[in-house]
């Protein structure tokens, strides 16, 4: 098959109390994409390679009941377990990573790219570097947000896109940097790429605005290349107009209003970056073709 | 009702009173099933794993209805607590109702989040006589191809030699008497080891084996192991083949140690009970492997007419199936009605509206919900439509929830309950006949239509009731006024029976609770008679769904619905300690001829917001849909009534509505007579309520009103 004509391929994995694979899956459908829902399992043995996939997707939920710390057992399989031929799914990603691809993590699975040490990841060896904890109010929290999008990111995820309103669910979404070093790094690479803002969209401290008292109001963090993204709030959860608080208001006012949701933009942007990816990958090939 | 319905042409009711949930038609591909469940003892002696249980073990009965493996699409809670600020002393064993309260908060919390299913709607009420045990209601609504690998998904076949598979968690001594327990008074000496503790998680795995293995045709019908364990789950499968045998020693245990009738009384959670093809077994066991969800062969069905229960090949009960489910002899109760004394009081002089609506919007049973619902997650899975909060500021209470079935069409369904105990205290029948109507016009306010208004319009309702009483028989020392309590409970359904019909709108499912009465200390605590009615309806376009919120200024407001001197049990009473005589009245013929005319006048789009008239009546309402962008309102109150009674009356089958400024003639046009025009919206965000030129009414910033006790 001609890579080009192929629909951009994103895999999301499911199961042990993952829950929103429905719809991360439904936000790549909606944006192009072939979207693909596997269990856990049939990864971690080997029944499914990544490899075959564009993006790898780590959904919202409660990964093993999340109670040793939200993302932390399922961290710790990918790390450790290791499969018929040896090796672990931290070996698959690292090398994933290397060939250009994208992984991306929402909620839960942002807890896991982060408890991992994917994200950031400013040392390049896969090791924790900041961590995610209890919300600054001590409990969870289903409110919307407003983004700001740093403008300095180098994410193609967030290309184009300014600001955005999406709902925050969880209850352990306070980054914490610990260490001006680390600190200084991350702002010094723009890889923390989304903060909460106030009404005005300036990035503020200020509770409720920013849901659970983040470091930098930090929202969603990449790592140095940009190709992995995870975040705290849900863009999937916002793939529709009718999924906003204030639809109806908004609908009376303008008639004419897109019935797209915020979110959604963010998954077009990937997935046409992806494409035209392969299209730059792809011509030089057409055009040795054609010379032979 | 079915008849009525068949007759125009609308055959959606599916499954009705005969499994673990029933099922309505959505369209020709896919059932809406859904039940609605009461969790009360345990929730009192352990707040947090009644409740939780209870959301898991609700959850279970949409899952296993007919073959099984329907995809969760929303919970609901109603929670019935006694005062959070109780002072008093409390009686032996008697938990604190700030205790129970965060207990079961907790609970549907972690209940609902971990399993990834979204709590959409709720309520909260709270009386005193709640204290001793409380009312946990739990709802789930699901959705389930019509055909499963080609067969009709809402049927049970077993056949005899098919294998009985238990799936999912594995039994232990949590849950031994859990059902018995239930069903008596508690006292002192109630075992907390009656609750079964839930774990979201293992249920998750579970479930979503069970949807998969469903629809590569593994399974032939499953059921929930609730009340009872295996004694009733495969007891009531049993009935499909004509009997079973059950081998014991083959249930895996959490621990040794348990007796043979122990394993199979234990209501130990997240399992359920397979009836499964021979040939189908090396598959289904596989799957399972994979998902990391145990499964366990524990015996066959057969068709001898016998439940033949086994521990390492001896005898542990052998019944016959007739006598099983037919055995028990039916109970003759007594019942008599006499209404009581009331009368309507006299007020002190009052004209201080203002200070008497700031009062009513920090009572417990009106103030803000926000500090509990923001806890529970009403959006995953990205299809909620109408949330509990609403508006910019999203702080606007509405009315009922609206959930879209899937990412590709736009069809939705409403849910919403009603339940109002504080009427029972003047006439059970009027309480049950306003619970029924309040849910019908929370509805009806966010756009639903009424069912069997056209031939074959296809637009399903479905109800469940859940009744929970107290001790309702006759005892001349123990409860000398049980046959009071059982004539309410009559005039409860009597109410049922008028509000279906008058409507047509069918009850598809529900549950009873019989005992809710707690004695310590030689003093009874029984909960007001009480039921809930939890309604969902089809909504054919999610989008064209309208919400409580005022939308612009300029807009005109209008009350729709009579205003009736019914103060009788009203919130503005209670703020006096009065309970009143004039109890709220349902006139069926005139909701049912409003509630049309409303469906017509969302079709042609003549209404921007609409919010039920209940707790509080007007004054609430209007200052309600101030809240979701800070507009105000100025609004003139009629001549007629005095002005109390318009303000606060709770009058059934009322809602106050906003209208784009282009389409008052056509909208007073539609309506005539039953709309009465009250002001319009502002762009100050003051509400003033003016009669005959005077003010009457003028909070400072209604936004602020409504942190009571519960909005910390």
């Amino acid at each position: 098959m001609n890579d080009t004509s192929q629909k951009v391929q994103a895999l999301i994995l499911t199961g042990f109390g993952i829950n929103c694979e429905e719809e991360y899956a439904a936000a790549y459908r909606l944006a192009g994409a072939e979207a693909t829902i596997v269990h856990l399992n049939q990864v971690l043995h080997g029944h499914v390679s990544i490899h075959d996939y564009d993006i790898l997707n780590f959904p919202g939920g409660f990964s093993f009941g999340d109670d040793l710390g939200s993302g932390v057992v399922l961290a710790n399989k990918l790390r450790y377990r290791k499969n018929a031929e040896g090796r672990t799914l931290l070996d698959d990603i690292k090398e994933f990573v290397a060939n250009g691809k994208f992984v991306m993590g929402i909620c839960n699975g942002f807890q896991v790219l982060v408890k991992l040490g994917l994200l950031p990841n400013l040392s390049g060896n896969v090791t924790p570097e900041v961590t995610l904890t209890h919300n600054a109010s001590g409990r969870y929290e289903d409110r919307w947000v407003r983004l700001k999008v740093n403008p300095k990111s180098n994410s193609p995820f967030l290309k184009g896109l300014d600001t955005m309103e999406v709902p925050v669910r969880h209850g352990e979404g306070r980054l914490i940097i610990s260490g001006t070093d680390t600190l200084a790094h991350i702002e010094e690479q723009a890889l923390n790429c989304l903060s909460y803002t106030d009404f005005d969209g300036s990035p503020t401290d200020v509770y409720p605005h920013n849901p659970n008292g983040a470091d930098l109001n930090c929202a969603g963090l990449t790592d140095t290349t940009g190709q992995v993204f995870g975040l705290m709030p849900h863009p999937e959860a916002f793939l529709s107009l009718y999924n906003h608080p204030d639809w109806a208001r908004r609908k009376r006012l303008n008639p004419g209003l897109s019935e797209e949701g915020d979110g959604l933009r963010l998954f077009r942007n990937i997935v046409e970056h992806v494409q035209s990816q392969r299209q730059t990958a792809v011509s030089p090939q057409e055009a040795s073709q054609f010379s032979s | 009702m079915d008849r009525q319905l068949r007759a125009n042409g609308n055959d959606w009711l599916i499954k009705v009173f005969s499994d673990n949930a029933g099922a309505v038609r959505i369209n020709p591909e896919s059932l809406f099933v859904w039940k609605v469940e009461t969790h009360n003892s345990p929730s009192a002696i352990d707040p947090y794993g009644g409740a939780i249980t209870g959301i898991l073990g609700n959850n279970r009965d949409p899952l296993a209805t007919g073959i099984g493996g329907a995809r969760l699409l929303f919970n609901t809670n109603v929670l019935c607590f006694g005062n959070p600020e109780f002072n008093g002393t409390l009686l032996s064993n008697q938990l604190h109702p700030r205790r129970i309260f965060e207990g079961v908060r907790k609970g549907i919390e972690d209940g609902g989040n971990k399993s990834g299913v979204p709590t959409v709607n709720g309520a909260i009420v709270f009386d005193d006589r709640y204290a001793g045990k409380p009312l946990v209601y739990c709802g789930t609504g699901a959705v389930m191809p019509m055909q499963l690998a080609g067969l009709d998904s809402w049927e049970k076949k077993i056949d005899a030699q098919d294998r009985i598979i238990m799936a999912g968690g594995r039994v232990g001594k949590d849950g031994i008497h859990g059902a018995t327990f239930s069903s008596i008074e508690l006292d002192e000496t109630s075992p907390a080891t009656a609750v079964q503790i839930g774990s979201p998680i293992t249920q998750k795995l579970a479930m979503d084996f069970l949807v998969l293995a469903t629809r590569r045709g593994l399974i032939k019908c499953s059921t929930d192991n609730g009340a009872g364990g295996l004694s009733s789950s495969i007891g009531e499968l049993a009935t499909i083949s004509g009997g079973a045998v059950v081998e014991l020693e083959k249930v895996p245990l959490k621990y040794p140690g348990l007796r043979p009738w122990e394993i199979f009384v234990s209501e130990s959670q997240e399992r359920f009970s397979l009836a499964v093809e021979p040939a189908k077994m090396d598959e289904l066991l596989s799957l399972g492997r994979e998902m990391e969800v145990e499964l366990t062969d524990i015996g066959y069905f057969t068709a001898d007419g016998y439940l033949d229960v086994r521990f390492d090949g001896d005898s542990v009960a052998r019944l016959n199936m007739e006598f099983l489910h037919n055995g028990v002899p039916r109970k003759v109760l007594e019942a008599e009605w006499s209404k009581p004394q009331a009368a309507e009081p006299t007020l002190p002089a009052t004209s201080d509206y203002t200070d008497v609506l700031t009062r009513l919007l920090g009572s417990l049973n009106i103030c803000s919900r926000e500090s509990v619902i923001r806890q529970y997650d009403h959006e995953v899975k990205g299809r909620t439509i109408i949330k509990p909060l609403m508006g910019a500021t999203g702080q606007a209470p509405q009315d009922a929830a609206v959930v879209r079935f899937n990412f590709e069409s736009w069809e939705g369904v409403a849910v919403s309950n009603g339940i109002l105990p504080r009427f029972g205290d003047l006439d059970a029948y009027h309480m049950s006949a306003g619970a029924f109507d309040e849910a019908v016009r929370q509805i009806v306010a966010v756009g639903g239509k009424l069912p069997n208004l056209s031939y074959g319009d296809g637009n399903f309702w479905s109800v469940n009731d859940n009744f929970c009483v107290p001790d309702s028989v006759y005892d001349a020392t123990t409860n000398p006024d049980g046959k009071l309590k059982l004539a309410k409970l009559v005039r409860m359904c009597e109410a049922l029976r008028d509000a279906t019909a008058a409507y047509c709108i069918p009850l598809t499912s529900g549950k009873d609770s019989m005992k809710n009465d707690f004695k310590a200390d030689g003093v009874k605590i029984s909960v007001p008679p009480t039921v809930l009615y939890s309604m969902t309806a089809k909504i054919e376009d999610v989008r064209h769904t309208i919400t409580s919120d005022f939308k612009q200024a300029d807009d005109v407001i209008y009350l729709l619905g009579e205003t009736y001197d019914e103060l009788g049990g009203s919130e503005f009473y209670q703020l006096f300690g009065e309970l009143g005589a004039n109890v709220p009245e349902v006139r069926f013929d005139k909701a049912k001829e409003l509630y049309t005319l409303m469906g017509q006048a969302n079709d042609q789009h003549l209404i921007q917001s609409c919010h039920d008239l209940s707790d509080g009546g007007l004054a609430v309402a209007l200052a309600e849909a101030t809240f979701g962008h800070g507009y105000g309102a100025t609004v003139d109150l009629p001549e007629g009534l005095p002005v109390h009674v318009q303000l606060f009356s709770e009058s059934h089958s009322r809602f106050v509505a906003t209208v784009a400024p282009e389409d008052v003639v056509a909208f007073e046009q539609h309506f005539g007579t039953r709309a009465t025009r009250l002001g319009v919206v502002t762009l100050d965000s003051h509400l003033t309520v003016r009669h005959a030129g005077s003010p009457l009414l003028r909070p400072a910033r209604p936004c602020c009103a409504t942190s009571g006790p519960t909005a910390r």
